[in-house]
């Protein structure tokens, strides 16, 4: 046994360093965007995510304040001074040029002479000093390119855009609140029908019960797609039109296989004796189901529970079918994130932020109830 | 109305109506139709109880038929008649227009291309990280990261992958890592091997593979008798020639790769490069798919008895046959069914693409395909006969799917 013993200690650290490889490979995507939501727009187009932990470097155009009116004189020479980035910030100039073909010229602190006594002066926190004869200091700001580098910054303020914004610019609260008001009903109702059709598949006696059952499992692979167009004309023949009262109903339909099939799977395996019991003591069905299965399918039900909350609020193609209709009032955030991508595709401080806002919840849900997402996950596909 | 008051409303209302009916239609059946008082209660009682299971189904099968089983004969019928013309018949015009648009055979070959790398990295990859965890004292925890993209939406996964995948100008600063990593690459020795040798080799390991599979597949038609039917070898045959094809493009794939001439040094618009932003898209559901594979699979994998691990370790095997010969062996249904399930998720996907490059550059799927015909060229026609060839393409895997529900109900 002693070699069994030798192999595996061999082996256990070839295991961790690639399991470690692969958890970080997975998780590098999301991290990403979670850094790059958090990030200022300077920082973001400067540097790659990976690089936000250390300065970031940039190239820069300025012009210095408008000699005619801010100019001062100084004996037979006219001053013009002030700071680059208007005194404030926490940017740092390491180089800095007059001429857009010599960007580096000079180090901070050091001055230019621009000939015929001309001088400029930057500082390394932006202060500069322009000084020269009356006929030099006039017209516009002298130009004044600059290479700054910037310290780590990160911010609350694309959250804000965001989230308050107004809704033409992004703003996700309707969004949100558009989302939650498909979910919550959405996840609730079919929990319901679901649970009282899986009671009488698994303990009611009826004729036709088998074929009720093949039936549900059939309707479990059937793709939605092929729903989209009959139900959208009926939902417009019959009145309901695009809104949210199809949406629930949609999410209802298509949820109600795969909710049926787990409740039913789980509510078979409860004891039989309980159910007899409370039969002879003269309970309605009505009373067992509602007295002792609901309480006892609690885990079955948290379990469906969760994938369709996160069904529903991840959905976009049922949301851009039955719900959003030309006034755009009632859209939902992956919609609105889709949206984004067109019109704001560069924009990654509004689109990383509005993506990450739409993930929160369902990853908020996900780790408080993974117990019950994967007990839901095995017994729905390996019995 | 403030939308959170107004959505507050609603859910109430929603969920309201539904609990009502449950309670309000039990409270009928028993007191006003067949009240259990007076001289016929004890009949009155059973007649309740007849009724009462169809009282509980009522809604769950009314949706069903209303939202899965209608929507199937609809769409049939829809598929054969055109809008244009009030709605009238006209047999398979639809499926010809659709044939005839290079498009919809970019669908098909693009959902071809998904569904023989999707199911298989997703499975491969759970099946490795389930194996890796297995023993390990922090394995709960990496699991449940990469479990984690599971609750991500594919549009949130577009947006991420999107990030990894945007390019900037030559003379700015890269702020997608892909292309800060290709930048890297100046046609050196270390750009040779990654570049060309490695794929090359993956690209060997899966001929082998397929090769082997058709290997399992041949022999036992050749040695003789106990091939299973005429069915089952007509099955065999056609695994055998689509295999036999996919060697032949793996080989043209290989010579072409060492011939390429490479753009180093420039950022790429990765999405933009017809036939490989396939296989950047497929990235995005293999990511969020690997999760669900691995719970299913190391499920199973704890599954397996000890006694016959322990055997085979006495018995001199390596890690890696007690893996592939004791373990794998076992677990197959587990397996299949993972397969069949992404497969099926792959069948339906939609959002990735229409978030990502809405079928633009040659990366048209079927689902997309579909929804394009519906909402933008508004052919309620051709959409509903594309919405076949998906239903089509789902049927075997729902008959399987039924066949082995009612072998489990016996």
């Amino acid at each position: 046994m002693s070699a069994i013993a030798g192999t595996k200690s061999s082996l256990t650290w070839a295991v961790q360093i690639s399991t470690l490889a692969l958890v970080l490979l997975w998780l590098f995507p999301t991290i990403g965007l979670l850094v790059s939501s958090f990030r200022t727009v300077d920082q973001i187009n400067s540097s790659g995510w990976w690089a936000s932990l250390s300065a970031a470097e940039q190239n820069e155009v300025y012009r210095a304040a408008d000699p005619d009116e801010n100019r001062v004189a100084d004996g037979d020479v006219f001053v013009v001074s002030g700071n680059l980035f208007g005194g404030e910030g926490s940017k740092t100039i390491s180089v800095w040029g007059t001429s857009s073909r010599a960007i580096d010229a000079y180090t901070a602190g050091e001055t230019a002479d621009l000939g015929d006594g001309e001088t400029v002066t930057v500082q390394g926190n932006g202060d500069y000093e322009w000084v020269g004869t009356d006929d030099q200091i006039s017209g516009r700001g002298q130009r004044i390119f600059v290479t700054v580098t910037s310290p780590p910054e990160f911010t609350f303020d694309n959250y804000d855009t965001v989230l308050t914004g107004g809704y033409s610019d992004g703003g996700m609260t309707r969004a949100f609140f558009n989302t939650l008001t498909v979910t919550i009903p959405a996840t609730i109702i079919p929990i319901v029908v679901a649970a009282f059709a899986a009671y009488a598949l698994a303990w009611m006696e009826f004729p036709g019960r088998a074929l009720l059952i093949a039936m549900v499992v059939g309707l479990l692979v059937v793709p939605l797609q092929l729903a989209l167009i009959p139900l959208l004309r009926l939902h417009l023949e019959i009145g309901i039109g695009k809104g949210y009262l199809g949406t629930w109903l949609a999410h209802t339909g298509f949820g109600l296989p795969l909710a049926i099939y787990l409740l039913r799977n789980y509510m078979v395996g409860l004891p039989k004796d309980i159910i007899e019991n409370a039969k002879v003591d003269g309970a309605t069905d009505f009373q067992i189901f509602t007295k002792i299965i609901l309480p006892l399918s609690f885990p079955a039900l948290a379990s469906f529970a969760i994938f369709q909350f996160l069904w529903t609020w991840n959905d976009l193609l049922v949301a851009k079918v039955f719900l959003i209709d030309a006034t755009g009032e009632t859209t939902v955030m992956t919609n609105q994130i889709v949206e984004l991508l067109g019109t704001r595709g560069g924009n990654w401080e509004i689109l990383a932020t509005a993506a990450f806002v739409s993930i929160a919840v369902p990853l908020v849900v996900f780790f408080m109830m993974q117990k019950y997402l994967v007990r839901g996950l095995l017994a729905g596909s390996v019995k | 109305m403030n939308p959170a008051i107004q959505g507050l409303i609603t859910i109430i209302v929603g969920v309201g109506g539904c609990v009502a009916y449950f309670y309000f239609s039990n409270q009928f059946l028993d007191k006003v139709i067949f009240p259990a008082t007076g001289k016929n209660a004890g009949r009155n009682i059973s007649r309740a109880n007849m009724v009462r299971p169809w009282l509980f189904l009522f809604p769950a099968i009314f949706a069903l038929g209303l939202y899965l089983a209608y929507p199937v004969v609809e769409t049939l019928r829809l598929s054969l008649t055109d809008r244009d013309a009030g709605g009238a018949f006209v047999g398979l015009a639809n499926y010809e227009q659709m044939m005839g648009e290079p498009k919809f055979w970019e669908a098909l070959r693009n959902n071809f291309i998904w569904l023989l790398v999707v199911p298989a990295l997703s499975t491969a990859f759970g099946l490795l990280v389930a194996q890796l965890t297995d023993r390990l004292s922090w394995g709960s925890i990496a699991k449940s990261l990469i479990f984690m993209p599971m609750a991500i939406s594919f549009v949130g996964a577009s947006v991420i992958f999107r990030l990894i995948y945007v390019a900037r100008p030559e003379d700015q600063a890269q702020i997608g890592v892909l292309n800060s990593v290709w930048l890297q690459f100046d046609g050196g020795a270390g750009s040779f091997f990654v570049l060309k040798l490695l794929p090359a080799l993956l690209l060997l390991c899966f001929i082998a593979a397929t090769a082997y599979i058709i290997y399992l597949l041949v022999q036992p038609i050749i040695s003789g008798g106990r091939s299973g039917g005429g069915l089952a070898t007509a099955g065999r045959a056609l695994v055998t020639v689509v295999g036999a094809y996919l060697i032949f493009e793996a080989l043209g794939a290989i010579v072409s790769l060492f011939g390429a001439v490479l753009p180093y040094g420039e950022p790429q618009q990765w999405l933009t490069i017809p036939f490989f932003n396939n296989f950047f898209l497929m990235v995005v559901l293999i990511w969020i798919q690997t999760g669900f594979a691995m719970v299913i699979l190391s499920a199973a994998l704890r599954g397996i008895p000890e006694e016959t691990i322990e055997a085979a370790i006495i018995d001199g095997a390596n890690p890696l046959q007690v893996f592939f010969k004791i373990k794998v062996p076992q677990i197959m249904g587990t397996i299949v069914v993972v397969w069949t399930t992404v497969t099926l998720t792959v069948l339906k996907v939609f959002d990735i693409v229409f978030a990502m490059t809405n079928g633009q550059w040659e990366t048209q799927v079927l689902a997309n395909y579909m929804f394009d015909k519906l909402f933008r060229a508004n052919d309620w026609g051709v959409g509903s006969a594309s919405a076949i060839i998906i239903m089509v393409l789902v049927s075997p895997i729902l008959i399987w799917n039924v066949y082995n529900a009612r072998k489990e109900m016996r």
